[in-house]
């Protein structure tokens, strides 16, 4: 049956299309158009009218331009329809006209604009005047081309809740006119570290969740033919995106730093989803491929000059995934790294990193001697891990009963279960 | 698009901070943003003890000493601009010297549906 096959052939060329090249096309329709809801409906259309042309005509040689092209006019043709019962119809409409896209010329022209309609999507959707979790749902939705479904899977939340943000977050861009354009150089620097915050947000979201997990989730949503959406990997495919369209240092760290946390995914959790710690990971299980990037792109970043705490942690992230285990670990070096992003974000977190790096190039009594700063730090009084920290240097000087005294308060503020079971297991070695 | 831009800080301590903006600093920026063509009208205010506040209920006016809502923080002064979209308009409220020691909300103008 040749028919059947190439119509089965070419669906699956469409719907390829509609893979790769969706969010382009949205993102062109958003600027031609001057509206997301607009753009989308007109997405939805062009697609349609490529299913229903295509078998007769043949896909066109430039199928993406088409797609744009056509939602074009279909948008025209539906503002034309209700000019009459929108009040600013006329107004839009003469907007959206101005430029004649049939002029193969004028498109060829606009073309030329298109990478930058993809940036000022991302830009736009990470826009600090909206809500953080507007901003990652928007994105997931916009940028990313999930649905809603799935980003509410995502975040345990209800679809209705997704929905209700993703609608607010549009009339916000609308109402208060937050402009579809890439900032220029002078805003460019803040408004990227919104985009880098929105993205690393999105892979921690996915980095949490074992890959056990989301195979199982996948499987079962297969029936309503589903698919669970990986943050982990569409934080790292914006990442990359991003890069590609404009390269900036922080932006290449950014990427580096998520490879090679992404490279230890396979490692981070045993069978039944218990998290093993990095130094007690099998490094054999660490994705050789994802590090060789992510160490490409900190050489990039470290090479060009103007490093940032991306870049950094990308850099420690590197010597991790150098060494063979952690006793062989270039730790003066990664002390050096600590010092450095220290200088950059003076946090009492990043100190306490410092202090675990430090305490495995000078021993754990040369870094107890520098905890008690941390301790009387009053934004770390809730933080776990502090006391673990604490823990664990006096448990590698052999003092049990201050070890079993700070391990007890880490596990009355751990919320992890992970972490719960992992302190829990110290506190019963550490009793016997 | 119109905006307002109002802006909010502690009273009491507005003037006294080292970050404090001296009235010329104020005056110079308001003319600044006069001569690029953006500004309709800024002002500084009062303080809050000197508002009234008026309610119209069931045909009687009410006046009643203070502001409509007890805040940390009291609303100042404003700028009423118009600029080509939010981007712009947050740029220009992040230079109103009074910025420094208190905030500026930023709000688009509606348009009345007549």
């Amino acid at each position: 049956m040749p028919i059947l096959q190439s119509a089965t052939a070419l669906a699956a060329q469409i719907e390829q299309l509609y893979q790769q090249h969706s969010r382009q096309v949205l993102a062109t329709l958003i600027r031609l158009l001057g509206d997301f809801d607009r753009a989308e409906d007109a997405l939805q259309e062009a697609f349609s009218a490529a299913l229903a042309q295509w078998p007769q005509t043949g896909v066109p040689a430039s199928p993406v331009p088409w797609l744009v092209s056509t939602g074009r006019f279909k948008a025209i043709d539906k503002l034309r329809q209700q000019q009459r019962f929108v009040s600013d119809g006329e107004t839009v409409l003469a907007q959206i006209e101005t430029e004649d896209a049939d002029d193969s010329f004028a498109l060829q022209m606009d073309q030329q604009q298109w990478p930058d309609d993809y940036l000022r999507l991302v830009f736009t959707c990470c826009h600090p005047a909206l809500s953080l979790e507007a901003q990652l749902a928007l994105t997931l939705r916009e940028v990313c081309g999930l649905t809603t479904e799935q980003i509410a899977r995502a975040f345990l939340q209800t679809p209705s809740t997704i929905a209700q943000r993703i609608v607010r977050a549009k009339q916000k861009i609308k109402a208060a006119a937050i402009p579809y354009q890439v900032p220029p150089p002078q805003q460019l620097s803040p408004r990227l570290q919104a985009v880098h915050k929105v993205i690393y947000l999105l892979f921690n979201e996915g980095y949490s969740v074992p890959a056990s997990q989301i195979k199982a989730a996948d499987t079962l949503s297969q029936t309503d033919g589903m698919q669970q959406a990986d943050l982990a990997q569409q934080a790292i495919d914006l990442a990359r995106q991003l890069l590609v369209l404009q390269f900036d240092t922080e932006s290449c760290g950014l990427l580096a730093l998520l490879l090679l946390q992404h490279a230890r995914q396979q490692a981070r959790f045993t069978a039944q989803g218990e998290l093993i710690l990095l130094a007690e990971q099998q490094r054999q299980h660490w994705d050789q491929a994802l590090i060789t990037e992510g160490i490409r792109h900190v050489e990039t970043a470290l090479a060009s000059g103007r490093i940032g705490p991306y870049a950094i942690q990308a850099a420690i992230a590197a010597v991790h995934s150098e060494s063979t285990d952690s006793a062989s670990t270039d730790w003066p070096q990664i002390y050096a790294l600590y010092q450095l992003l220290f200088r950059l974000e003076p946090t009492p977190v990043v100190a306490l990193n410092q202090l675990v790096a430090f305490s495995m190039c000078h021993g754990p009594a040369a870094a107890l001697l520098q905890l008690p700063p941390l301790l009387a730090d009053e934004s770390l009084a809730q933080y776990h891990l502090l006391f673990a920290v604490a823990a664990d240097f006096h448990r590698q000087l052999g003092q049990n009963t201050e070890a079993i005294d700070f391990y007890r308060r880490a596990l009355t503020l751990a919320v992890n279960n992970a972490d719960q079971q992992f302190l829990q297991q110290r506190l019963t070695e550490l009793s016997s | 698009m119109k905006y307002l831009c109002l802006v909010y800080s502690n009273e009491q301590l507005l003037h006294s901070l080292p970050e404090s903006p001296q009235d010329a600093e104020c005056q110079a920026y308001a003319e600044q943003v006069a001569q690029s063509g953006r500004m309709l009208a800024a002002e500084a205010l009062q303080g809050v003890a000197t508002a009234t506040t008026v309610r119209m209920r069931a045909g009687q006016v009410l006046f009643s000493d203070g502001p409509f809502a007890e805040t940390k923080e009291q609303l100042a002064g404003f700028y009423l601009i118009e600029a080509r979209d939010l981007n712009e308009a947050l740029q220009l409220a992040a230079g109103i010297p009074a910025a420094r020691v208190g905030c500026v909300e930023v709000r688009p103008v509606r348009q009345l549906a007549v």
